[in-house]
């Protein structure tokens, strides 16, 4: 039973309604995966192996008992972002480094309900800021393809681990693009919903327009199963849409046909490089195939996403982390003298440099006197944005562009270069400004690390999106590649 | 310190004064939390993972404060913004959990309105400016911890309405009465106890002095957190003398943040660190604006109480109460329903607005007591009223019965008879003891007769004295009266 982590999600809940094999069966093979293979990767931060256990000998009995839940027995991980009741929930920061939540966030505890198995809390690029998974206080994750290269960010250590195995699929927040960049770089299928599909509560903002939960899979069709148990509408986030969650797996088959899709003139602008090129032909020419028709369709403001994200982001950021001043919880530091010093000193060691970097620009941004040139600007702006997406939209049912400029970067490549680094969500920015469901999935190899593209539908049409790169996986077969251990 | 200055030159300036008055909304559970609001819990039992600001949690907002609001934009004529918005003001303090609080910036739920007060004698129209919804923060402790600072975050989360007035006040007598209109009117609309003490009102005041004649403001200090009726007044006055005092000094006014120490009473400026504060205000990104809509206000319309001022031209108009009774009754919404609740009863609006006024009205002060915690129910009350009515007890009688009532509690129609107060209204009764004061007091009898038309009373008063003040009086007067005349 050594190969159950290639089983789907599917396979999976049909072998242990079955009883081919055990919950604890499938609970222990990924267990001992992780022990043995996560040294190399670093994709946990904390690993639950008792709770675990626990909850999959529970999940047993239920299928004895054909009381089973829709996903129960499926091992999966949450990115630390995520708060877990009685569980260590760090966000990739020294300044939660020994917090433990009294409560779980809604995401997790709608994934509980469903009976999935929780094996533990992926790492992350500090407070999510990050496309790399440098940033993180416990360390940089490696990309299972390529150790010296890069998971991408900021939910790298979901990614990594989903791609070697380390888990059946894993939670991850997108803000900019930090589902589908990582997706991108490591070969996986990664949704980021529509803003408000997925209920923010309990999950630590970083900037909450933005702020968005999703999956990152090794398919579309295993995205579908958990994204189909974490979404709907919630009270407890005023932010939360209405509508009620949706089982996506059973529109998944939807056919391509008749499909528009529309490709922006203006991403082509970008110098790609030409493996990118290609490979953005290869995949035109699958889902056309499919039945999909393509056109150009035209968003003026896209130039505006990435300096509008990099005001608003920061601004949102720089007021979220202010709750983090060494009085209530989290990281204090070591015998303050006074008020200012606890403050200074408590924010300078507990904070990294990416996340401080993005507090002072955020600060800036939001002070007397610059407001009107940046914030609200940039506010206006994102508008812009959002309206040319809906003119698209009347036009086109999705719109298709490469995941980011290339493959994943050798680590330490962009560290010291944040505005190099900040260019890999150039792709990716735009769908959240406008709130917009957008996916990313694995469409071909360069030098053997995997490349991803990306399809943004208009709100509330993740079922298109999934449905879509379901269609493209089942005649295509990166998705179902595994890196070498 | 205190600061004299001629009083022919203070009458030279007049100062300039708006009010900022946060009013603590009585609702059951806080502005963004399902957390009780209650007062006076051990530290921190009152606080939740909201109110804590624990990473991932999200304000919701409480519905019921929206009505609290719209009824004070309707009580002051003002209009109620749609889509009212919230923001973030961001500062660090050890009592603001998030290190921002949740308050409002563009489109106020309450903006414009006015309210009429009495000034001199005359009524002015007092304008504001806008009312807005904000989130209390908590407490710091600084008395209670040897060289370190408790903080107690039950308060945190607690809905305020924040009151802001326009310029229009023009001395501490002024600002005093403004913010009693301000009290009277929550009060009636039952949105906050507005109980100052317990710091459920409390008042920032922005005061600056000019010139009479002059068109320009002058520079403004703010009075911060000042929380009694008295040391309002006294704060304000001080600090119009300290600017004055400044200015015919030849110094400059610089715009402060003043604290009012009440224990010296004298004002203060603050370190200027301490208020050096640009809240960088945004847009509250966990809150969507907030839809009011019309057919909300009207409901809210219609649950509307009688504000004081409808109240008190009723009460002269319905009740036939002098200006003066019905100003001091409508005073507190309170002792206005007691009254109410008693004349129901009696049906006899003066003597029971006397009884209430004056009486009642003492034993309550003696005591320190609200209306609320009287030990003399209105039941009661009217029905001492009502035997005074039907003579059963006289005036003087009722009072020794008042007290009574007061330390017992009990009903005055059981006192009377357990105690036999009741009044001697049978004539026959009243003739003996007549007959019987003229036999003992012969000499006084003929001097009456003979013209000394004082020692009328003389007889009154035996008579009243033998009967232990039982007799009716009324009816003493008339048989005496009568027996004289034979």
């Amino acid at each position: 039973m050594s190969e159950l982590y290639r089983f789907s999600i599917k396979d999976k809940l049909k072998g242990l309604l079955e009883r081919k094999f055990s919950s604890i069966e499938i609970t222990e093979s990924y267990i001992e995966r992780i022990k043995n293979f996560d040294s190399n990767l670093n994709s946990y931060i904390t690993l639950t192996e008792d709770l675990a256990i626990k909850k999959a000998k529970e999940s047993d009995q239920r299928y004895q008992a054909k009381t089973n839940l829709p996903l129960d027995g499926i091992p999966i991980a949450h990115k630390d972002i995520f708060c877990t009741k009685d569980t260590l929930t760090t966000c990739g920061s020294r300044m939660l480094s020994d917090f433990v939540p009294p409560y779980s966030s809604t995401v997790v505890e709608k994934l509980d309900n469903a009976g999935s198995i929780t094996l533990g809390k992926t790492n992350m690029d500090e407070f999510a800021m990050g496309s790399s998974n440098e940033t993180s206080f416990f360390g940089e994750v490696k990309n299972p393809w390529n150790k010296k290269f890069v998971p991408g960010g900021s939910s790298g250590g979901s990614a990594s681990s989903v791609a070697a195995g380390l888990c059946s699929a894993a939670t991850a927040t997108d803000t900019g693009g930090s589902i589908r960049q990582p997706a991108s770089l490591c070969g996986l299928t990664g949704i980021k919903p529509t803003y408000g599909r997925v209920s923010r509560y309990g999950m630590i903002a970083f900037a909450s327009s933005l702020d968005q939960g999703g999956v990152l899979a090794k398919s579309s069709e295993d995205a579908a199963y958990l994204l189909s148990h974490m979404s709907g509408n919630d009270p407890k986030d005023s932010t939360s849409l209405k509508e009620e969650s949706i089982d996506f797996t059973k529109t998944i088959e939807s056919s391509l046909k008749g499909i528009k899709i529309g490709i922006p003139k203006q991403f082509f602008s970008y110098d790609l490089p030409d493996y990118i090129q290609k490979n953005i032909e290869e995949t035109k020419k699958e889902l056309e195939k499919l039945g999909a028709i393509f056109c150009e369709v035209d968003l003026p403001n896209l130039d505006l996403s990435l300096p509008i994200y990099y005001i608003l982001a920061p601004a949102e950021c720089s007021a979220n982390l202010s709750r983090y001043d060494g009085v209530k919880f989290g990281y204090r530091c070591e015998n303050p003298k006074d008020l200012d010093d606890l403050y200074l000193r408590t924010r300078k060691e507990g904070f990294g440099d990416e996340v401080k970097r993005r507090i002072l620009i955020g600060t800036y941004a939001l002070s007397a006197g610059f407001y009107d040139a940046y914030y609200l600007k940039a506010q206006k702006c994102r508008r812009l944005v959002a309206e040319d997406f809906e003119k698209a939209f009347k036009k086109v049912d999705l719109i298709f562009s490469p995941t980011t400029p290339g493959t994943a970067f050798k680590a330490g490549d962009k560290v010291d270069d944040p505005l190099e680094m900040y260019l890999q969500d150039i792709f990716t920015i735009p769908a959240n400004l406008a709130g917009l469901p957008a996916i990313s999935f694995p469409t071909g190899f360069h030098n053997e690390l995997p490349i991803g593209m990306q399809l943004v539908a208009n709100k509330l049409e993740e079922s298109v999106l999934l449905s879509s790169c379901h269609q493209f996986q089942k005649i295509t077969d990166y998705h179902k590649k595994w890196p070498s251990q | 310190m205190a600061i004299t200055i001629e009083k022919k030159l203070l009458k030279e300036w007049e100062s300039v004064i708006g009010l900022e008055i946060h009013v603590q909304l009585n609702t059951k559970s806080k502005l963004f939390s399902g957390a009780s609001t209650n007062f006076g819990a051990e530290p921190n039992t009152q606080a939740c993972n909201i109110d804590l600001g624990l990473p991932g949690v999200l304000p919701v907002l409480n519905k019921e404060v929206l009505k609290m609001a719209v009824k004070f934009g309707l009580a002051i004529n003002a209009s109620i913004n749609s889509p009212t918005n919230f923001a973030r003001k961001n500062y660090f303090y050890p009592d603001l959990p998030k290190g921002y609080q949740i308050s409002q910036l563009d489109s106020p739920i309450v903006e414009g309105g006015s309210v009429d007060i009495i000034s001199k004698e005359e009524s002015k129209n007092i304008r504001i400016t806008r009312a807005h919804l904000e989130e209390d923060a908590g407490k710091s402790l600084h008395e209670d911890y040897e060289g370190m600072t408790g903080v107690d975050l039950n308060r945190a989360g607690t809905p305020l309405l924040e009151i802001v007035s326009e310029p229009d006040i023009r001395s501490a007598e002024e600002a005093v009465s403004y913010l009693k209109k301000i009290h009277s009117i929550v009060r009636y609309l039952d949105i906050s106890d507005g109980n100052m003490s317990e710091g459920s009102m409390r008042c920032d005041a922005n005061v600056s002095v000019r010139k009479k004649g002059d068109t320009n403001l002058g520079t403004r200090t703010e009075i911060k957190n000042v929380n009694s009726f008295r040391f309002v007044e006294k704060a304000i006055n001080f600090e119009i003398k300290r600017q004055i005092g400044l200015i015919l000094n030849g110094q400059e006014i610089t715009q402060d943040t003043i604290l009012y120490d009440s224990s010296k009473d004298e004002t203060r400026p603050m370190r200027s660190k301490e208020f050096a504060n640009d809240y960088r205000y945004f847009p509250e990104p966990d809150l969507l604006p907030v839809i009011i809509e019309n057919s909300f206000i009207d409901k809210v319309k219609t649950e509307m109480p009688e504000l004081l001022e409808d109240k008190r031209i009723r009460f002269i108009n319905v009740f036939e109460l002098s200006d003066y009774d019905a100003d001091v009754l409508v005073a507190n919404r309170d002792i206005a329903n007691y009254f109410e609740n008693v004349v129901e009863i009696t049906k006899e609006p003066k003597l029971s607005a006397n009884w209430i006024m004056g009486d009642l009205s003492a034993f309550l002060n003696k005591e320190n007591l609200e209306i609320n915690e009287s030990k003399v129910s209105f039941e009661n009350l009217a029905n001492l009223i009502l035997r005074i009515l039907d003579s059963t007890i006289s005036g003087k009688i009722a009072k020794e019965i008042f007290e009574i009532m007061w330390e017992s509690g009990n009903d005055p129609n059981m006192i009377i008879e357990e105690k036999g107060l009741k009044q001697v209204t049978d004539s026959s009764e009243i003739e003996q003891l007549v007959d019987k004061a003229f036999m003992e007091n012969p000499q006084q009898l003929a001097d009456l007769k003979s013209g000394k038309d004082k020692l009328f009373g003389f007889f009154v008063g035996q008579i009243m004295k033998v009967s232990k003040g039982k007799a009716s009086p009324v009816q003493v007067n008339k048989i005496l009266k009568e027996k004289l005349e034979k």
